[in-house]
């Protein structure tokens, strides 16, 4: 199972309109990527909070057995 | 699921610092774990590590538990601290053996400094 980069982008661009988005795929597999997310909804947010917001984006595309995605390195940061 | 949800809550109230991971401290068995492992490792931590691939009801216990789908998942003081991004992260910043000083959890300062200055 793989996801495509430009689907996670999509994914995230729903969840966060405003936001920057950088979506790297690190091992051209279709299962490890890497993705930073610059948005003002991160305001004030704990990492971990913005984390979640960010996998909740995702609908379960990591989630469990069937998860397509099996690893997301992920960096968020609040929009200055 | 509702056995393991109170296996876990058992263990995180009952040790200072518990890592779920896939593999062992000693033997990891996935990147990501042996990553946040070696860091725990690293600053002698002494840490309670439990192997999810033991127990898959477990491994999806604990990811429903954080509301966090990746394992490793580190818990210091029965809280949530975060997967390999965030502790790696926390632990280039400082934050981590911060955290620790904070929780009055031991850890091998000289390796925090070390850790510190070759990132800042």
């Amino acid at each position: 199972m793989a996801i495509e980069g430009h689907e996670i982008e999509s994914l995230i661009r729903e969840a966060f309109p405003s936001a920057s988005i950088k979506v790297e795929d690190l091992a051209g597999d279709g299962n490890h990527y890497s993705a930073t997310v610059i948005a003002k909804e991160f305001q004030g947010l704990t990492r971990i909070k913005q984390h979640q917001l960010v996998y909740t984006a995702l609908k379960g595309k990591m989630d469990g057995p069937n998860g397509v995605l099996h690893a997301l390195a992920l960096t968020t940061k609040p929009l200055e | 699921m509702d056995e393991s949800i109170g296996k876990i809550k058992k263990e995180v109230s009952e040790n200072n610092v518990v890592l779920y991971m896939k593999g062992t401290s000693s033997m990891p068995q996935c990147g990501f774990s042996s990553k946040v492992a070696g860091v725990l490792n690293y600053l002698e931590i002494e840490y309670r590590d439990i192997n999810v691939l033991e127990d898959e009801s477990l491994r999806e216990g604990i990811k429903q538990f954080s509301d966090w789908p990746t394992i490793p998942q580190l818990y210091v003081k029965g809280e949530f601290v975060g997967g390999c991004d965030i502790v790696t992260e926390m632990a280039m910043t400082g934050e981590l053996d911060k955290l620790f000083a904070e929780k009055g959890i031991g850890f091998n300062l000289e390796a925090a400094n070390k850790i510190r200055e070759a990132n800042n």
